[in-house]
């Protein structure tokens, strides 16, 4: 395809870069940002990626709301966040240059695909005017003008495709410029597209070709000043995957299920951003996965508590709303003491709120949502691969204290991907589960003493008939019961059972000083923008450590004393402050709340400041 | 060759060591006998059944029976049985709930069991009330009902319980009376055969807030008059001295003389008479039919569920942990 000789200069070398592309949500944005983190995770980087969609599956071509972005951060040495600004923006039409060209960096590298940029496109994106015409534009970016509409066609000629199928693969000539620009090799796209479009030999050849000639006119046509390389990231040794949120949740309730020699049941109905744990738990049938798209939300909890009872480990998944519909299932399975998995894939609310966005102001609901005094322990995952030991402690819990658990994550999470570190069947402790069968002195309510959880007798098992309901028990016979001073003492043993979890945790892990002027504490998907800021106040010399909570409720023994070593607690949250006014409540700690609840991660640059302000 | 035998229960045996707390003269309580004695007598092992409840006077029946069982939420209970009995298709997995919990709060998962064609069986107690709240009028209670929240009269219509699950697709569809003991033990173990969902819609009264919500059907003066029992495969005759019959006409259904009478056909391709004769429930020449309105193979969710799974440890292979470790795309860092 080349015919060029010319000599290229080395590749200059970068410690990271952050890419983001834009483009229409029908222009293949989200596949073009996974395809390059596959490449650099492959070769090596750490990174971080973060996707951002509209909820509409296709908005209208052309319209700024119908944008959709993936940013991708590759780095030669670990990270912790998709980072702030992008160092490259490829915007496939003016709308998408129109949201994203504000948060590209001075002096960055914008690809536009001129072919979009006529009077159509513009009027669609509200442009009075070309903004490439605007000489701003070129003083602030280092800018590449570029055809791919026209470039993709002729590149696609001779395989007799139409013109709108030859359209759809402008992504892939975008990419094969990218690649080359960052000297990544083609090789793990060209695989993926032979495997995808295999059943379709024109479409393949064509997607293949675009790749293949974007590569070649990065090298021939003099676009890029210079050409980068990103050199592989000196991660621990291992095995390593590239690991959404949600492929980790799947894959952590698979483990769980081998663990524990319990088969799994989940009982979920499609909801954004969760849906996807649910297509990828249903590919794991011959592990004895059992995924059942029930008819709604109560129904998926109700199908899950029955497969308990039965049995299984039962797991739902939803987000917010979902969730909410959940609720009066939930306290059932609190009262029958059975053992549960309930993920919720946060999204933006309240009502159906930003479906496609991500925020953490669904903590309340999940330690306090029901009626009653209904007690459900409450972990979080931290990042995207992380969500795979989230799940796993989640069936851990669930399991050993016969208690549903509320597993946290977020669309940031769910959606989002990092270099994981695959663990080996050695380093998975085994989930001890025992059915109870001896059917001698049974009592359906009578506990560990230890755990205080009750025994667990699935049907089937002779002479272990019994009752369970949402009535009140009878303290150790399971009995329905009225008595009052029973009721009190159920009450306080559902309690206890589940604020002894906290003596299984292990010692609450601090980052940094041990005390010192600040500590940043916070849950879930705020940890790499948390660590991160804290990275740079220790660069910057400030006595700042950081404490990121896997388990949420009930509190670690520890956090109390820990907490108070340091003169103020920073709680970053994307939420009102829920977390916040929790560690006041039970430590009477003067906290500093940090709120953000625009539908999008904190930067870590966001936290710095916040640092700086306290400290610095 | 060696045979094993079916247990053998004595109907005691499935008494549980609850005090029953329905009222003096439920219907309720010659349903709980009837189920006792049929389960007695199905050669099932005890262990093996679940009885499972949402919310209502009715939904308290596990507890009285000396099986496994869940009285779980208001409407829930076929959703919580779709789980068990998903997991563990060898179960033996019965539904008992009363008209408001199986049709109003519970419609929907009424329906969705019935269409996945799960080998549940499900009992609904049809008294046209909300007992346990006190007398509020239920999605069966007749027009017009004068209840504490309808001091007028409700304005909404009734649903017929039978009509609205062939329409959802159940594969087996029936109804009896709480004192027609007989009829009802006949028509339980009848569900009980059916490989496949099965309602059976059972008219009882309530003594409290709806006495006599069925005598126009069940009184002993009248039944034989005023019901017919569809039997599959036999004339459709009724009457004290059966000199009555039933005859299927495309455009209507009548009385007849019992040498006219149509033989009754339960499992035709589409449940047609059965939902046309469903209709005839209150008044007029035809009499309320009971009976079997429907029985027909179709597959079975729970079947359908565990083959794909056999087929795909077939394609496979037994998956390991190991295997979840190693899947997607990995590379090594040394």
């Amino acid at each position: 395809m080349t015919s060029s000789t010319k000599r290229q200069a080395p590749p200059e070398v970068r410690e990271e870069v952050v890419i983001r592309f834009a483009g229409d949500s029908g222009d293949g944005m989200q596949l073009t940002g996974n395809q390059f983190t596959n490449t650099s995770a492959v070769m090596g980087n750490d990174l971080a990626t973060f996707p951002d969609f509209p909820a509409e599956i296709r908005a209208p071509v052309g319209t700024t709301y119908g944008v959709s972005g993936f940013q991708v951060r590759l780095s030669s040495k670990e990270i912790h966040t998709p980072g702030d600004a992008p160092d490259v923006l490829v915007a496939m039409n003016p709308a998408a240059l129109k949201v994203n060209v504000n948060d590209l960096k001075e002096g960055g590298l914008l690809i536009v695909n001129t072919g979009n940029f006529v009077a159509f496109d513009l009027k669609k994106a509200r442009y009075d005017h070309n903004p490439l015409d605007d000489e701003d534009l070129y003083r602030k970016y280092e800018v590449v003008r570029f055809d791919l509409n026209a470039a993709t066609i002729k590149a696609v000629e001779e395989i007799g495709v139409s013109n709108k199928e030859a359209l759809r693969c402008k992504n892939f000539l975008a990419l094969g410029m990218l690649y080359w620009a960052y000297s990544r090799p083609l090789t793990t796209t060209e695989a993926w597209i032979k495997s995808k479009f295999g059943s379709k030999p024109k479409i393949m050849e064509a997607n293949l070709r675009a790749l293949r000639a974007g590569h070649a006119i990065g090298e021939n046509a003099e676009l890029f000043k210079v050409r980068y390389d990103v050199p592989a990231a000196k991660l621990e040794p291992g095995t390593y995957r590239n690991l959404m949120g949600n492929t980790g949740v799947a894959m952590g309730l698979v483990a769980a299920s081998h663990l524990s020699k319990l088969p799994i049941f989940y009982g979920s109905y499609p909801i954004t951003p969760a849906s996807t744990i649910l297509h990828d738990l249903s590919r794991f049938k011959n592990h004895g996965v059992v995924t059942f798209q029930a008819e709604d939300e109560i129904a998926a909890i109700s199908s899950a508590i029955g497969a308990s009872f039965a049995g299984s480990l039962g797991v739902t998944g939803s987000s917010g709303p979902g969730i909410a519909l959940k609720g009066e299932a939930l306290g059932l399975a609190v009262t029958a003491e059975l053992p549960l998995v309930v993920i919720n894939v946060q999204r933006g609310g309240p009502s159906t709120g930003l479906p496609t966005k991500t925020e953490q102001a669904d903590l309340m609901q999940a330690i306090y949502g029901r009626n009653g005094e209904c007690p459900i322990p409450v972990i979080a995952a931290y990042s995207p691969g992380d969500c795979f030991w989230a799940a796993l402690e989640a069936a851990r819990i669930a399991v050993t204290y016969m208690t549903p658990v509320l597993l946290l994550t977020d669309g940031y999470l769910a959606n989002g991907a990092e270099p994981f570190r695959v663990p080996s069947v050695e380093d998975l402790e085994p989930i001890r589960v025992r059915f109870h069968t001896d059917a001698k002195n049974y009592m359906p309510y009578s506990r560990d003493p230890v755990t205080l959880a009750r025994p667990w007798a699935v049907p089937g098992t002779k002479g272990l008939e019994h009752r369970l309901g949402g009535l009140e028990k009878q303290d150790v016979t399971g009995n329905v019961n009225y008595d009052p001073d029973n009721h009190e003492r159920m009450i306080a043993l559902r309690q206890q059972k589940v604020d002894g979890i906290a003596a299984s945790y292990p010692p609450t892990e601090v980052f940094g000083p041990a005390e010192g002027k600040l500590v940043v504490l916070g849950w879930g998907s705020t940890y790499g923008a948390s660590r991160g800021a804290v990275e740079r106040a220790h660069e910057a010399g400030l006595p700042v450590a950081q404490v990121h909570l896997r388990h949420v409720w009930p509190l670690p023994r520890d956090l109390g004393g820990v907490l108070a070593r340091y003169e103020q607690v920073l709680i970053p949250e994307l939420n009102l402050g829920q977390l916040d006014r929790l560690i006041r409540a039970e430590y009477l700690l003067p906290t500093v709340a940090m709120s953000k609840v625009q539908g999008l991660p904190f930067s870590g640059t966001e936290i710095f400041k916040r640092i700086q302000e306290l400290v610095g | 060759m060696t045979t094993v035998e079916a247990p053998k229960y004595k109907k005691a045996e499935f008494v549980s060591d609850q005090d029953v707390r329905w009222c003096p003269g439920c219907g309720d309580y010659a349903i709980l006998s009837a189920v006792q004695q049929v389960f007695a007598g199905l050669g099932v092992p005890k262990e093996k059944f679940v009885c499972v409840s949402g919310i209502g006077c009715a939904a308290r029946f596990p507890y009285y029976m000396d099986t496994f069982g869940f009285h779980t939420i208001h409407g829930r209970a076929p959703a919580i049985a779709t789980g068990i009995k998903t997991a563990r298709p060898e179960l033996d997995v019965w539904v008992f709930g009363g008209d408001g919990d199986a049709l109003s709060i519970g419609g929907n998962h009424l329906i969705h069991a019935a269409r996945r064609n799960l080998d549940l069986k499900m009992v609904m107690f049809n008294n046209r009330i909300y007992g346990l709240t006190k007398g509020q009028y239920s999605p069966t209670s007749e027009k017009n009902k004068k209840t504490p929240s309808t001091p007028m009269g409700s304005v909404d219509n009734p649903f017929n319980p039978i009509a609205l699950v062939l329409g959802a697709g159940a594969s087996f569809v029936a109804r009896t009376v709480d004192t027609q003991i007989s009829h009802m033990r006949a028509v339980l173990e009848a569900a009980h055969r059916h490989k496949g969902f099965a309602l059976v819609e059972i008219l009882q009264n309530c003594v409290i807030f709806n006495d006599k919500a069925f005598s126009h059907i069940t009184d002993k003066g009248i039944r034989d008059d005023r019901q017919i029992d569809l039997r599959h495969g036999e004339p459709m005759i009724f009457g004290k001295d059966l000199d009555k019959g039933l005859r299927i006409l495309p455009d209507k259904i009548e009385v007849c003389s019992p040498a006219e009478a149509s033989n009754w056909v339960a499992d035709g391709p589409t449940g047609a008479n059965a939902f046309r004769i469903c209709q005839y429930a209150e008044s007029g020449d035809i009499p309320v039919p009971v009976g079997i309105f429907r029985s027909v193979e179709t597959p079975v969710f729970e079947t359908e569920v565990h083959a794909q799974m056999t087929k795909s440890i077939a394609t496979l292979g037994v998956g390991t942990l190991a295997d979840v470790l190693a899947s997607g795309e990995t590379w090594q860092v040394k």
